[in-house]
C-alpha cells in the first residue's frame, strides 16, 4: 500500500509527475488547472529529483519547450485548460509529426472562446480527432477519479514511449478541482544518462558522436512520396494502438437492455443513474471509455448485439455520440444527453433523459 | 609543362593546406541562391563548432524560412522548430540538457515577427543559448514579402509601392530591444559581405558560443544579410544596396558585451 492522501486532482498530477521521475514540466497558468504548476513550484523538485519546472510566457511557448526537451528523449509534460490547448494545437501537431513522446494534460473548461471556468467535456473532438493540422492522433486517456489522475501520469508516459507519440490526459474541471483519497506511487528515480541513451539513443538529440549519423527532429519532407510513407507509418502506429491499448470499464453491462456511455466525471454521475434505474427494475449498464483514442469500438459493437439502445452522457453538445454510432453501426438506437457551458447534470436529469430518449419509446 | 605539374604536386600536400572545408559541414550542395548570406554564416558556425571541439555537445534549432534545411548542412544534432518557436524549443533543450551548447538560427520573420514573444522572453529569462539572427529585410522562402525589418520605401511583393508607415508601420530594430534586456549577455550586429566582415562575424559567433558555455545569459548575433533573389538584384548590387540602405538603420558593431563580467551571473550585473 502506497502513501494515502486527500488531494485535489490537479495537485495529484504534479505529485505524480515528481514521483514518476518526470524530467520536466513547462506550463502557463490557466483556470481550472493552475494548481499543477503551483504545487510543482512549491515542492521544488529540481532540488530533489532534478526535475525541471518552468513557467513559460504562453501556452505556445510551453508546448514548444516540451517539443525541444522531448526531442532530447527526456520525459516531459505540460498541462493546461481548453483555450490554452487551442494555443498548443500547433505544437501538438509537430510533436505528433515528429513522433515525440510527452504527456499533455487538459483540464477542460466550457467554451467556445473564453467560455467559462466551469467543467466541460467539449474538447472531446479536439482531443480525439486532431485539433491541430494534419492526419495525426493522440493517445487520449480520460480519468474519472483523482486516483486515475495519479495513475494516468505514469501510464501516460509508458504509452507515450511505447508508441513515441504524445499522450493527452483529458480531464475536466470536476476531476481537477475535487478532492479524493489517492494512493500515491513510491518515488522513482529519473532516468540516468545511461538509461536515456539506451531508451532514446537511436533518435534523440543527445549530441552527435562520431559513431553515428546526426539526429534531426523534424516533420518536414518535401518529397510527397516519402511524406506519404511517413503518414502511412503514423497510421500503422495508430492502428497498433487500436489493437493493443484500448481501455474501458463496464459496470452491469452483462444483463443490460440499455447502456449509458460516458467518460470522466460524466461516468461518475452515470454510476448513480444506473443504480437508480435498476432499483426501479430496469436493466441499465455503463460503459466508460478510458482511452478515448483508441476508442473501445469493438466492445461497443459486441454489446450492441444484445441491447436495445445506448445513451451517451457528455458535458458537451454531443461529440462522443458519433463515435458510439459508428461502433454500433445501426444495430441499436444511439441517443445523446448532455449539458453545456459548465453545467454538470445530476443523476436525476440523466435518468429522466434515459426514460425519455430510450426506455420510454 | 611537366615541370610545373611536378612542382604543383610538391605544393599540394596536406601539410601545406591553409584553408579547407570544415569537417562539421556536410558534403552536400546547399539550396541557397548564389549571393545569399546563409551559406557563409553556416560555414562560420560549422568552423566555430569544430574549433571549439563541441560537435558532440551542440544542438542546433533550425527555423521556418530559407534556413529550414540548416540541419542538412551542419553535421550536428538538430531540432527543426515551428515558425518563430525556435527560442522556446531551445529553452526546452537547454533546461533539460544544461551542459550542452544550444543555438537557434532564425531569420527576420521567424525571430522578429511571428516569434517575437518567444524571442524576447527567452532572452529576458537569460536562457544560456546562442541566437543567430539573419536579417535580410525580406521574406525569402515565401517569395519576397515584407519582413518586420523591411526598410521604409522598400518594394516587396506585399509592399508593391514601397513600405509605407501609415499602412505597414516601421522597420523593427529588434536587436536594439534585445540589448535592453538584462538577460542578454552579448549582443552584436555583423555582416558577411567582405572578407574582413566575414572574419569579424566569425569572431563574434565564436565569442557567442564561448560565452554561452559560461552560463551568463543569452548571446545574440545579428547578421545583416543579402537576399538578392528577394531584392531582385545581382549579388554585387545586393552588397552595395545593403551597405547603402541597411547599414544606416542597422549599424554594425557590439550593442552589449557581457564578456568582461563573464564570471558574474547576468542577473546580478549592473547594466
Amino acid at each position: 500500500m502506497g502513501e494515502l492522501r486527500l488531494m485535489k486532482g490537479n495537485e495529484v498530477i504534479a505529485e505524480a509527475a515528481i514521483r514518476y521521475g518526470c524530467d520536466g514540466y513547462f506550463g502557463y497558468p490557466i483556470t481550472p488547472q493552475s494548481e499543477v504548476m503551483e504545487l510543482l513550484m512549491a515542492n521544488r523538485p529540481w532540488e530533489t529529483t532534478g526535475m525541471v519546472v518552468l513557467q513559460a510566457e504562453s501556452e505556445i511557448a510551453s508546448i514548444h519547450m516540451v517539443y525541444g526537451a522531448a526531442g532530447c528523449g527526456k520525459r516531459v509534460m505540460t498541462s493546461s485548460s481548453s483555450p490554452g490547448i487551442s494555443l498548443m494545437a500547433e505544437g501538438i501537431s509537430y510533436l505528433a509529426g515528429c513522433e515525440l513522446p510527452c504527456v499533455i494534460v487538459n483540464v477542460q473548461r466550457g467554451g467556445p472562446g473564453l467560455g467559462t471556468i466551469q467543467p466541460s467535456q467539449a474538447d472531446y473532438n479536439q482531443a480525439t480527432k486532431g485539433g491541430g493540422h494534419g492526419d495525426y492522433s493522440l493517445l487520449v486517456l480520460a480519468p474519472a477519479s483523482v486516483q486515475e489522475m495519479n495513475d494516468f501520469v505514469g501510464l501516460g508516459f509508458d504509452l507515450a514511449y511505447k508508441y513515441r507519440n504524445p499522450v493527452m490526459i483529458l480531464a475536466d474541471g470536476v476531476i481537477g478541482q475535487m478532492m479524493e483519497k489517492v494512493e500515491l506511487m513510491e518515488q522513482q528515480p529519473r532516468w540516468t544518462d545511461q538509461q536515456l541513451k539506451e531508451i532514446t539513443g537511436s533518435w534523440a538529440t543527445l549530441g552527435k558522436t562520431k559513431d553515428r549519423e546526426k539526429h534531426v527532429i523534424t516533420s518536414l519532407e518535401l518529397d510527397s512520396s516519402i511524406m506519404e510513407d511517413n503518414n502511412l507509418r503514423l497510421q500503422a502506429k495508430y492502428q497498433r494502438m487500436k489493437e493493443e491499448d484500448v481501455r474501458f470499464e463496464t459496470i452491469d453491462c452483462e444483463d443490460a437492455d440499455y447502456i449509458l456511455v460516458a467518460f470522466g466525471s460524466a461516468a461518475r454521475i452515470c454510476q448513480k443513474t444506473i443504480q437508480m434505474a435498476r432499483a426501479k427494475g430496469y436493466r441499465v449498464g455503463l460503459l466508460r471509455p478510458i482511452t478515448l483514442f483508441p476508442f473501445p469500438e469493438k466492445a461497443i459493437a459486441e454489446i450492441a448485439e444484445h441491447v436495445k439502445g445506448f445513451l451517451t452522457v457528455e458535458f458537451n453538445a454531443g461529440q462522443m455520440v458519433y463515435d458510439v454510432r459508428l461502433a454500433v453501426n445501426g444495430k441499436a438506437k444511439v441517443e445523446y444527453f448532455g449539458r453545456m457551458g459548465g453545467i454538470v447534470p445530476s443523476p436525476d436529469e440523466v435518468e429522466k433523459a434515459l426514460f425519455q430518449k430510450l426506455i420510454g419509446d | 609543362m611537366s615541370e610545373v605539374a611536378e612542382r604543383l604536386k610538391n605544393i599540394i600536400k596536406p601539410e601545406n593546406l591553409i584553408y579547407g572545408k570544415s569537417p562539421v559541414l556536410n558534403n552536400v550542395t546547399m539550396h541557397y541562391c548564389p549571393g545569399c548570406s546563409h551559406g557563409v554564416v553556416h560555414k562560420l558556425i560549422a568552423e566555430v563548432i569544430d574549433e571549439l571541439g563541441i560537435q558532440d555537445q551542440t544542438i542546433g534549432v533550425s527555423p521556418v524560412g530559407c534556413a529550414v534545411f540548416a540541419y542538412n548542412y551542419i553535421d550536428i544534432d538538430w531540432a527543426e522548430a515551428a515558425h518563430g518557436r525556435a527560442p522556446a524549443v531551445a529553452t526546452g533543450i537547454k533546461r533539460v540538457m544544461p551542459e550542452k551548447t544550444v543555438f537557434t538560427y532564425q531569420g527576420d520573420g521567424d525571430l522578429a515577427a511571428i516569434g517575437t514573444a518567444e524571442t524576447m522572453h527567452a532572452v529576458n529569462r537569460g536562457e544560456n543559448i546562442v541566437m543567430i539572427f539573419i536579417n535580410n529585410a525580406i521574406y525569402g522562402m515565401t517569395g519576397g514579402q515584407m519582413a518586420p525589418t523591411t526598410l521604409l520605401g522598400q518594394v516587396t511583393s506585399t509592399t508593391p509601392n514601397g513600405r509605407n508607415v501609415d499602412l505597414n508601420g516601421y522597420p523593427l530594430k529588434i536587436t536594439e530591444l534585445i540589448a535592453q534586456l538584462p538577460g542578454a549577455a552579448y549582443v552584436t550586429r555583423q555582416s558577411v559581405h567582405t572578407p574582413s566582415a566575414v572574419r569579424k562575424a566569425k569572431k563574434a559567433i565564436k565569442k557567442a558560443f564561448e560565452l554561452s558555455q559560461k552560463k551568463i545569459g543569452t548571446c545574440f548575433v545579428e547578421v545583416v544579410s543579402t537576399c538578392n533573389s528577394g531584392w531582385k538584384m545581382t549579388p554585387v548590387e545586393s552588397n552595395d544596396w545593403m551597405v547603402k540602405q541597411m547599414f544606416p538603420l542597422f549599424p554594425l558593431g557590439d550593442l552589449k558585451d557581457g564578456g568582461k563580467d563573464a564570471t558574474e551571473p547576468f542577473n546580478l550585473r549592473s547594466e
